[in-house]
C-alpha cells in the first residue's frame, strides 16, 4: 500500500507532528547504514518516543502493508537497518532511551531498546556493576540493536556476546501486542526461550520494547601484554597454548604484517614492522594475585612458543600504551583509501594461519589492499579491503574477493559473519552455510510471526 | 538576489564549479561509521540524523543535485552545526570535516547569491562536464555577462555582536571597546623574553574588553614585547561559517596586510576560536591566494597560539602548588582549543594554582557550550537546550567560577547560567590569572 496523506496524518496523530519524517531530506539520512551498499530512501521515518506509540506505530504500518526495518543507530556493518525498496517506512527507536532498572541485589537492569551501549556500560560501572558486551561501536550504537544483530566485541572470549547477557524482553508482534518473554531471574522454563530467538533476528520476527539485561561483578585486576611474532603459526600456537594453559584471557587480539605495517605509518608509534605478526592479551580477575599468576604464565606461553619479544604493561598508562595498536588499527585502515570494506568472517581459532594465508593470496589474486586484524581468541577475523567505490572496477574485485572469502572461511568449517551479521549483505550465502532445509525451517518460522513478510523483508534469509 | 560582493561573476562560478569538485574527494572518506553520533551536541539535543556529520555528508555528496533542486534546504540543514569540531576530532577515518563544511557552505551561499542569469549558466555548466572542466581552466569568455561589484572592508563581528543583545542575558557592548583605548602597541621585550603579536579578537574587544586588558597585563609582567597594530580586521570565521569566501579573503588579506613586515616570534589570542581560525583554516584554505601570501599564512600558522599555552609551554611560568579550600573554580574546554588545538592540561594547571581557589572539574568539560558563533542567533531555542546541559554540569559541581579560553563561550555560559539565575561568575583564564599578579 502507498504512503497516502491520510496514512500521515494517521501516524501524526500517533507519533506527534515532529515525529514523522516525510520531508526528502530528512529521509535521505536514514537511507544507509555503516554497510558499503547502495542505500535506500525510506517512504517515511516515524519516531514514536513513548511505548505506546511504538506499539500502535508497529500496528499501522503493519495493517498498512508498509515494509518495516527497525533502525537505532544505524552502525551495522551488513546493512540490516538499511529500509526497504518501495514503500519501506523506518521506526526509529533512539528516542526510546530510558534506563528503567539497574537492579544491584538481583544482577539485572531493564532498558529500552534506544539506549546508547557505552552510556548503558558507564551506568552500570557507576553503580558499581559490569555490563561486558563491547561492540566497536559502543559509544554510538543502541541496546536493541546490540541484541537484534547479536553484537560481539573484544571481551567476547571471556565473557561471551549480546545474546549471553540476554534475560528476558517485551516485543510487540505485528498486530501491536505486547509479548512477554523470559525473566528478572536467572532460572526461567516459562514457555518458549523467544528472547533467545530474538537475539540476532534482525529485526525480522518482532519490535523491542524493553529488554532485562543481565550483569556481572566487575574483575578487580587485570594485566596486558604485546608479543611479537616472526612467524603467524607461532601466534596461533600461543593462543592455543593459553586456552590449554586453562588461562581464558578477557581479550586476546591480533594484528597481521600489513595492519601493523599501516598502523605504523599512520600513528609512528613505534610498532615492529617486521613483526608477522602480534599478539595483544589482557588477563583480568577477581584477584590481583590470580591475575598475575596467569599472566606470567601467558608470558611463558608466549615464549616457548617462539615469540621474537613480549612485554607486560607495569601500569595503566603502559596498559594505554599496549592497545593503543588496536585502537588504531581500523582508522589506520580507513585512513589509508577513501572506502574501507570490513569483514569478519570467523573460523575455528586453530585455523587462523590458514585463514590469513587464503586471504593475503586472495587480495593478491585480485589486486587489492587489505589488512588483517581481529579476535584471534574466538577466531573472529576481520579482513578489511582498502579501495575507492567511485572505481566500479576496483570494487567488482573486492566483491569477488569478498566472495572467495566466504568460500575459505566455510571450507575451514568457519562461518559467514561473527558478529557484523548477515544483513542483506550476506543473505545470499545462507543456504551455502547451511542448507535449504534450514532457510525453509527458518521462513516458515518468520510467516509464522510476520504473516506479510514485512519485518526487514530484505534481511538474514532470501 | 542580488549578487554577492566578488571581483567578478565568472571567477565565482569558476571557483564553485572547482569546490564542487574538491568536496567530492573531501566526501568519499567518509564510512558511515556514525562515531560522530557520540560526540555531536546538536545531534544531542534532537537525535535527528540530519543533524549530526554523517546525514549532512549524505545530503552532501548529492549537493550539486539538491542545490538546483532547494538549495536554501540545504543551506538551512548545513547551517544547523556549530562548527564545534566535536565530530572531527573522534572521526575513525581522519574525514576532513570542518574543511567540507566551510566548503560546502561557501558553494551554497555562493549559488544562492548569483542572479537568476548565472544560477541558470552554473546549472547549465553543472549538467555539461565538459564545460565544467573548461570553466575550471580559462579565465572565461563569460566574463561580460557578470556585473562587478567592488565591496568595501567589511567587520562582521559588529552587527553580529550587535544583534546578541535583544533580550538575551547577554552583557552588553563595551561602552569602550578595547581598540578604542588600545588602538596599536609596540612594547618591547625585556632582556631575553620573546616578543608577539597580539590578536584581540572581536568579542574580546567590544565584549570583553577585560580579556584583553588582562592578557596584557599577563605578558607585560611577565616582560614579554607585546606588538599590535592598529587596523586588524576579525579573523573571519563568521563570514566562513556563513559561506561568505569574499569578506572572509577581504578580511584575512587585510591581516596580513597589518602584520606583513613585522617581526615576532608569536602570535597570542585569547580566543581559542580565533586561534583555530588562524592556525588550521587559514592554511587550509588559501589555495587562492598568492606565493608570498601562502607563506605569510604558513609563517603565522606557525606562530599563532593560545596565550594559556603561551604562558605554560612558552614563558615555562612557575606557578604555585595548588591550593585547596575557598571558592570553586571549573573550566570549560572550548570546543577550538581543545579539538582543533589540543589545549587542555595548560589552562587547568593555571587554574589549579590559583591562590585561594579550589579546582573542580566538572563532567563533560570538552562538550560543547552550543554557542559557535552565529549558530546561536540561527537556532537560539537549540542554543539553549545544548546551552541547559553544560549549565547542569557547571552547577553539579557546585563551581562558584566558571572559566573559558574563549570569550564566544563565555557569552554561551552567561547567558545560560543567567537563565537559570545561577550566581556563578563566567571569566576568562587570563583575568583569573592577571588578578594574582
Amino acid at each position: 500500500m502507498a504512503v497516502t496523506p491520510a496514512l500521515i496524518t494517521e501516524f501524526r496523530n500517533i507519533v506527534g507532528k515532529e515525529n514523522v519524517l516525510t520531508e526528502e531530506a530528512d529521509r535521505q539520512t536514514y537511507a544507509y547504514d555503516a554497510a558499503v551498499l547502495t542505500p535506500v530512501v525510506p517512504a517515511l521515518v516515524l519516531v514514536p518516543v513513548t511505548q505506546e506509540a511504538l506499539g500502535k506505530t508497529v500496528k499501522l504500518a503493519y495493517d498498512s502493508g508498509l515494509p518495516i526495518t527497525v533502525r537505532g543507530s544505524g552502525t551495522n556493518l551488513s546493512g540490516a537497518s538499511i529500509p526497504e525498496p518501495g514503500d519501506g517506512v523506518v521506526i526509529l527507536t533512539n528516542r526510546l532511551d530510558k534506563i528503567l532498572e539497574i537492579n544491584e541485589q538481583d544482577l539485572y537492569a531493564v532498558v529500552e531498546p534506544g539506549v546508547v551501549t557505552a552510556r548503558f556500560a558507564a551506568a552500570v560501572a557507576a553503580r558499581g556493576l559490569f555490563y561486558p558486551p563491547d561492540p566497536g561501536s559502543q559509544s554510538v550504537s543502541t541496546l536493541g540493536g546490540n541484541v537484534a544483530l547479536n553484537a560481539g566485541g573484544l571481551r567476547g572470549l571471556k565473557y561471551g556476546v549480546t545474546k549471553d547477557y540476554v534475560m528476558g524482553m517485551e516485543i510487540f508482534d505485528y498486530r501491536g501486542e505486547l509479548v512477554k518473554t523470559g525473566s528478572r531471574t536467572v532460572k526461567c522454563v516459562t514457555g518458549y526461550n523467544m528472547a533467545a530467538l530474538m537475539s540476532c533476528s534482525e529485526g525480522t520476527l518482532g519490535v523491542f520494547s524493553r529488554l532485562i539485561l543481565k550483569l556481572v561483578p566487575p574483575p578487580k585486576a587485570s594485566r596486558a601484554m604485546l608479543a611479537e611474532y616472526d612467524d603467524i603459526n607461532k601466534a596461533s600456537e600461543t593462543v592455543a597454548g593459553i586456552i590449554a594453559a586453562h588461562i581464558v584471557p578477557c581479550t586476546l587480539e591480533f594484528l597481521d604484517n600489513n595492519t601493523i605495517k599501516y598502523v605504523e605509518a599512520d600513528t609512528k608509534a613505534g610498532l615492529p614492522v617486521q613483526a608477522a605478526a602480534v599478539l595483544l592479551i589482557e588477563v583480568d580477575g577477581g584477584h590481583e594475585r590470580m591475575v598475575e599468576e596467569d599472566a606470567a604464565k601467558v608470558v611463558e606461553v608466549c615464549k616457548k612458543c617462539g615469540c621474537t619479544d613480549v612485554r607486560m604493561a607495569k601500569n595503566a598508562e603502559e596498559k594505554l600504551k599496549i592497545w593503543e595498536a588496536r585502537r588504531n588499527a581500523l582508522p589506520a585502515l580507513a585512513r589509508a583509501r577513501p572506502t574501507t570494506v570490513l569483514e569478519d568472517a570467523t573460523v575455528p581459532r586453530s585455523r587462523i594461519p590458514e585463514m590469513v594465508a587464503a586471504v593475503n593470496r586472495i587480495a593478491r589474486k585480485y589486486r587489492l589492499e587489505v589488512g588483517t586484524f581481529g579476535h584471534a581468541g574466538d577466531g573472529n577475523l576481520h579482513p578489511t579491503f582498502l579501495c575507492d567505490r567511485r572505481d566500479k572496477e576496483e570494487f567488482r574485485r573486492v566483491e569477488a574477493a569478498v566472495d572467495e572469502i566466504f568460500d575459505v572461511a566455510l571450507g575451514l568449517q568457519g562461518t559467514l559473519s561473527g558478529e557484523h551479521g548477515i544483513g542483506m549483505a550476506k543473505a545470499k550465502w545462507m543456504e551455502k552455510e547451511t542448507n535449504r532445509a534450514t532457510i525453509e525451517f527458518s521462513k516458515n518460522l518468520r510467516r509464522a510471526l510476520d504473516p506479510k513478510m514485512l519485518f526487514n523483508a530484505g534481511k538474514k534469509f532470501l | 538576489m542580488p549578487d554577492t560582493a566578488t571581483e567578478s561573476g565568472t571567477r565565482n562560478v569558476k571557483r564553485l564549479a572547482s569546490m564542487l569538485l574538491e568536496l567530492d574527494d573531501l566526501l568519499i572518506a567518509c564510512m558511515r561509521c556514525g562515531f560522530c553520533l557520540s560526540t555531536c551536541p546538536v545531534y544531542g539535543a534532537t537525535m535527528r540524523e540530519g543533524d549530526v556529520t554523517r546525514g549532512k555528508i549524505a545530503l552532501l555528496e548529492n549537493l550539486a543535485k539538491h542545490m538546483i533542486s532547494d538549495a536554501q534546504s540545504v543551506n538551512d540543514k548545513l547551517n544547523r552545526c556549530l562548527l564545534c569540531g566535536s565530530c572531527q576530532a573522534i572521526c575513525p577515518s581522519g574525514v576532513k570535516i570542518m574543511d567540507i563544511f566551510l566548503r560546502a557552505r561557501a558553494i551554497v551561499t555562493g549559488y544562492l547569491g548569483l542572479s537568476p542569469l548565472k544560477k541558470l549558466l552554473f546549472r547549465g555548466v553543472l549538467a555539461r562536464p565538459k564545460l565544467f572542466n573548461s570553466l575550471l581552466g580559462l579565465s572565461s569568455a563569460l566574463q561580460g555577462l557578470f556585473i562587478k561589484k567592488t565591496g568595501g572592508m567589511e567587520t562582521y563581528c559588529a552587527p553580529l555582536l550587535q544583534s546578541f543583545i535583544g533580550n538575551r542575558h547577554f552583557p552588553p557592548l563595551a561602552k569602550k571597546p578595547f581598540h578604542s583605548r588600545a588602538p596599536s602597541l609596540n612594547i618591547p621585550a625585556e632582556a631575553g623574553k620573546p616578543g608577539v603579536a597580539f590578536f584581540p579578537g572581536c568579542v574580546s574587544d567590544n565584549i570583553f574588553p577585560a580579556v584583553a586588558e588582562a592578557s596584557l597585563k599577563v605578558l607585560q609582567k611577565h616582560g614579554v614585547g607585546v606588538f599590535m597594530p592598529s587596523g586588524l580586521s576579525c579573523c573571519g570565521i563568521p563570514a566562513l561559517a556563513s559561506g561568505d569566501r569574499p569578506d572572509y579573503d577581504r578580511m584575512l588579506r587585510n591581516n596580513l596586510k597589518c602584520l606583513r613586515g613585522a617581526s615576532f616570534q608569536y602570535l597570542l589570542t585569547p580566543c581559542g576560536t580565533c586561534t583555530a581560525t588562524i592556525r588550521e583554516f587559514w592554511p587550509m584554505l588559501a589555495d587562492d591566494y598568492s606565493p608570498a601570501e601562502k607563506e605569510q599564512i604558513r609563517e603565522l600558522h606557525e606562530k599563532c597560539m593560545d596565550i594559556s599555552a603561551f604562558v605554560i609551554d612558552v614563558l615555562k611560568v612557575e606557578l604555585p602548588a595548588a591550593s585547596n579550600g575557598g571558592p570553586v573554580v571549573t573550566y570549560h574546554d572550548s570546543c577550538h582549543l581543545k579539538k582543533s588545538l589540543g589545549v587542555a592540561a595548560q589552562p587547568r594547571s593555571i587554574l589549579k594554582s590559583l591562590p585561594g581557589f579550589s579546582f573542580a572539574e566538572m563532567p563533560e568539560a570538552d562538550r560543547c557550550c552550543g554557542s559557535g558563533g552565529s549558530f546561536t542567533l540561527r537556532h537560539y531555542d537549540l542554543s539553549t537546550d545544548i546551552g541547559q546541559r553544560k549549565r547542569d554540569n557547571i552547577v553539579s559541581v557546585k563551581a562558584n567560577i566558571v572559566a573559558a579560553g574563549c570569550p564566544a563561550c563565555m557569552m554561551q555560559m552567561m547567558d545560560a547560567l543567567s537563565r537559570n539565575n545561577d550566581k556563578i561568575k563566567v571569566r576568562h583564564v587570563m583575568e583569573l590569572y592577571a588578578d594574582t599578579l
